[in-house]
C-alpha cells in the first residue's frame, strides 16, 4: 500500500508527467480563455470545437506550405477569427439565435476542416521547437518545466494574465463586462454594444484557432480530420466551471489536463480501479470542483454575465 | 461581392457534381460504401477506401462506386444506408461493427439489394458479413516485440474492450511468449478509436513506465510519432505508418479489402452472390504485413517464417493448449486450436497478462 502511494507520488511529481500535463492543458486553456472573453461580453458561442478544428487544419496547412511554425500559428488564428466573424455577422448583425448558430458553426467547421486538410493528411512537420535557455533550462527538476516548454505554452500563460488585467484593471475591460451584464444599460450610456461584442467574438475565434493550431503544430505534429476530439466542448465547459473567472480558468484547465493524464498513467500500475472510472476521473473532478465552488458562492460568487446568450437589437 | 462569387462557384460545383453523377449512372453496377470515419484517417476507414478504389480501378467499366464518410453509428446510419439503397446501389458495404442493426433493418426493407457488413455477426438472405483475422498479424508482432525488447515491458494502447481488441492483446502475448517468457504488458485504455492527443499522452506514460516497444489498437499515428521522438520501437496499426516513424516502425498489421470487394462485386455481376460469412487473414491477403524494418536480420527472418507458417495454416496463433490468466486451461473447440466462435467472443486474457479485462 505504502509502496503504491510512493509510486504514485513519484509518477505525479516526475518531470515527464508534468510536461505531458502542460501539453494536454495548453489547448484547453487557449480555447477557453478566448471563450471567456466572448461570454463576458454577453455572447455564447458554442462553435469552439468547429473553430478549433478549422484552426488545426489551416495551422497545419500554413506551417507545411511555409515551413514555419509561426506562419502556421498565424494561419490558425486568422482562420479561427474568420469563422467567428461569420458567427458574429449572423448573431450580432442579423440577431440570429446564438445557440443554434454556434452549433451550426461546429458542424460547418468539422466539414470545412476536412476539406482544407484533405491534401495534408499523411504529411508531417517538425513540431514547434522548445525553449532552451542556457543554465535555466538545464536546472534540475524544474528547469525544463519552467524554461523548456514550447512557445504556445508561454503564449497561453501571457494570454490569460493579459485577459485578467484587461477585465479587472482596465477601463475597456470594465465596459466589456458592463455590456455582458446589461446590454440595455450599456447601450443607454452610449457604448457601442454590438461593436464591442463583435471584437470579443473575433478575439475568441482567434484564440480557438490558435488552440486548434497547437494540436498539429506542437502536440501531435500531423493533421487528421477530427483531431480535436471534443476539446472545444471541454473548453466551453471549463468557462462555466471557472464561473467566468480567469484565475479559476487556469486551475480548471490544468486540473482537467492533470487528471486526464493521471487517469491514463495510473492504469498500468494496476491499482484495481476499473479503467472506466479512470477515464471518467477528469469529468468527475470537474463536477466535484464545480459543486464546491457553487457551495462557496456566498463569498466567492460566480461572475456569470447576466445578458449571456440574449439577443440585443439596438432600439433605434 | 467576393462572397457572392464564392457562393456562385460553390453552386456551380455542386450542380456539376450532381449532373456528372447522373450521366454516369447508366447500367453499371452501383456499389455503395458507408464509412464510420473520415477517408483521411490514415487508419481503418482509409484502408476501406483503398479497397473501394481498387474495386473501381479493377472493374472500371462495370461498376460505379460511391461512399458516405463520417457516418455515426446508430440511428443516423440507417438513414445513410437507406439513402444509398434508394440511390440505386445494388451492393452496399457497411464497414463498421456499430452499423450492424441498421444494416439488418435496411436489408429487410430492400430484398433486392445485397448488403455486406464488416466485423458483425448478423446475417440474412441478402446480408453477408466479412472480417479480417487481424490477430494473425499481432501474433507476428508479439514475436518481434519479444525478441526486440530489452526492458521486457511492451506498452499497449487500446480503445475499447471488445473481442477483436482482446484477441489482439492475447495473440500478441502468445507470440511474445513463444520467444521470450519474461515479457510483461502495460496496457492503457483510452476509450476512443481516435484521439491523437490522448494516444500520444498514453504513449508517453507507457514509455515513462519502462516500455521500450509500443503497440496500439487505436487508429492515429500519434503513438508512432512519440516512439520516433523518444527513440524506441513501435508497430503501426491498420495502415503502414512508416512515414511517422522511419526509425521506429518495426512493421504494421494492415488490412487490405480490395481483393474481397472485387470478388464480391464480380459475384453480383455474374448473378452468383449469396450471403456468406467471410473471415480471411494472411492467407487471402486480407491482412498484409508492412515491410519488416528497423530490426536485425535474424528477427526479420523469424518474422517472415512465422508469417509464412500462418499463411499456409501450418501455425495457428491460438493453437492449444492455451491457459487463461487464472491458470485454467481453455477448452479447445476447434480441435487443436480455438474455434472461430471462441476467438470472436473472446473476453478473457491469456496467462502472463497481469491486467484485468475491463468490466470482467
Amino acid at each position: 500500500m505504502l509502496e503504491t502511494l510512493i509510486n504514485i507520488f513519484h509518477l505525479i511529481f516526475s518531470e515527464s508527467f508534468i510536461l505531458t500535463v502542460v501539453t494536454a492543458s495548453t489547448p484547453l486553456l487557449l480555447a477557453s480563455s478566448g471563450e471567456l472573453m466572448v461570454e463576458r461580453s454577453g455572447v455564447l458561442n458554442l462553435g469552439v470545437e468547429g473553430m478549433m478544428i478549422v484552426g488545426a487544419a489551416c495551422g497545419f496547412a500554413g506551417a507545411w506550405l511555409s515551413g514555419s511554425i509561426l506562419v502556421g500559428a498565424l494561419s490558425g488564428i486568422i482562420a479561427g477569427a474568420a469563422l467567428s466573424g461569420m458567427f458574429g455577422i449572423l448573431t450580432l448583425g442579423l440577431a440570429v439565435n446564438q445557440v443554434a448558430t454556434g452549433l451550426a458553426l461546429t458542424i460547418f467547421g468539422v466539414g470545412l476542416s476536412g476539406l482544407i486538410g484533405a491534401k495534408f493528411v499523411g504529411e508531417k512537420i517538425a513540431p514547434a521547437a522548445h525553449l532552451h535557455l542556457p543554465m535555466l533550462t538545464d536546472l534540475p527538476g524544474v528547469g525544463r518545466i519552467l524554461f523548456g516548454e514550447d512557445p504556445f505554452v508561454y503564449v497561453s500563460v501571457a494570454l490569460i494574465i493579459g485577459i485578467w488585467l484587461f477585465l479587472y484593471r482596465s477601463r475597456p475591460g470594465l465596459v466589456l463586462r458592463a455590456v455582458g451584464d446589461n446590454h440595455a444599460s450599456a447601450h443607454a450610456l452610449g457604448y457601442p454594444v454590438l461593436r464591442i461584442r463583435m471584437l470579443a467574438v473575433l478575439f475568441g475565434g482567434a484564440c480557438a484557432g490558435l488552440a486548434g493550431a497547437y494540436l498539429p503544430l506542437a502536440y501531435t505534429p500531423f493533421f487528421i480530420p477530427g483531431m480535436t476530439s471534443g476539446r472545444g466542448w471541454i473548453a466551453l465547459a471549463l468557462v462555466v466551471f471557472a464561473s467566468w473567472r480567469p484565475g479559476r480558468l487556469v486551475i480548471g484547465a490544468y486540473l482537467f489536463g492533470a487528471v486526464s493524464i493521471l487517469g491514463l498513467a495510473l492504469q498500468p500500475l494496476q491499482l484495481g480501479i476499473p479503467q472506466q472510472v479512470m477515464n471518467m476521473l477528469p469529468y468527475l473532478a470537474t463536477v466535484v470542483v464545480l459543486v464546491l465552488i457553487s457551495r462557496a458562492r456566498g463569498t466567492a460568487g460566480s461572475a456569470a454575465p447576466a445578458s449571456l446568450g440574449l439577443v440585443f437589437v439596438p432600439d433605434r | 461581392m467576393k462572397k457572392l462569387n464564392i457562393i456562385a462557384v460553390l453552386a456551380v460545383l455542386v450542380l456539376g457534381v450532381m449532373t456528372f453523377g447522373a450521366v454516369h449512372a447508366a447500367d453499371k453496377l452501383k456499389v455503395g460504401f458507408i464509412y464510420v470515419g473520415p477517408v483521411g484517417d490514415l487508419g481503418y476507414t482509409y484502408q476501406h477506401e483503398v479497397g473501394r478504389r481498387a474495386l473501381q480501378k479493377a472493374l472500371n467499366d462495370k461498376v460505379e462506386t460511391t461512399y458516405l464518410e463520417n457516418v455515426p453509428e446508430g440511428a443516423d446510419a440507417e438513414r445513410a444506408i437507406e439513402q444509398l439503397a434508394r440511390a440505386g446501389n445494388k451492393l452496399i458495404f457497411t464497414t463498421s461493427f456499430g452499423f450492424m442493426d441498421a444494416t439488418v433493418k435496411v436489408a429487410a426493407k430492400y430484398p433486392n439489394v445485397f448488403f455486406e457488413h464488416a466485423t458483425g455477426f448478423k446475417r440474412a438472405k441478402n446480408l453477408a458479413t466479412y472480417a479480417a483475422r487481424f490477430y494473425e498479424g499481432r501474433y507476428i508482432q508479439g514475436q518481434i516485440a519479444g525478441k526486440m525488447t530489452k526492458s521486457n515491458i511492451i506498452g499497449y494502447i487500446v480503445s475499447f474492450p471488445i473481442p477483436e481488441v482482446i484477441s489482439g492483446i492475447n495473440a500478441t502475448m502468445l507470440g511474445a511468449q513463444s520467444v521470450n517468457p519474461n515479457v510483461k504488458f502495460k496496457i492503457i485504455w483510452v476509450n476512443s478509436w481516435f484521439d491523437p492527443g490522448k494516444e500520444a499522452d498514453a504513449a508517453k506514460a507507457l514509455i515513462d513506465q519502462g516500455a521500450d516497444i509500443l503497440t496500439q489498437h487505436t487508429d492515429s499515428p500519434a503513438a508512432m510519432q512519440i516512439a520516433e521522438q523518444r527513440g524506441i520501437h513501435a508497430f503501426g496499426q491498420s495502415s503502414d505508418m512508416i512515414k511517422f516513424g522511419p526509425h521506429a516502425q518495426l512493421t504494421a498489421d494492415t488490412d487490405y479489402w480490395g481483393n474481397y470487394y472485387i470478388d464480391r462485386a464480380k459475384l453480383v455481376l455474374d448473378g452468383k452472390w449469396k450471403s456468406d460469412d467471410t473471415w480471411d487473414g494472411l492467407d487471402k491477403g486480407m491482412v498484409v504485413m508492412a515491410p519488416y524494418t528497423n530490426m536485425p536480420d535474424d528477427v526479420k527472418a523469424m518474422a517472415k517464417k512465422t508469417e509464412e507458417a500462418i499463411r499456409t495454416h501450418a501455425l495457428h496463433p491460438f493453437k492449444c493448449p492455451i491457459v487463461d490468466q487464472n491458470g485454467k486451461t481453455v477448452e479447445c473447440k476447434g480441435g487443436d486450436r480455438l474455434d472461430n466462435g471462441q476467438i470472436l467472443s473472446m473476453n478473457w486474457y491469456v496467462k502472463g497478462i497481469d491486467d484485468k479485462v475491463p468490466g470482467q
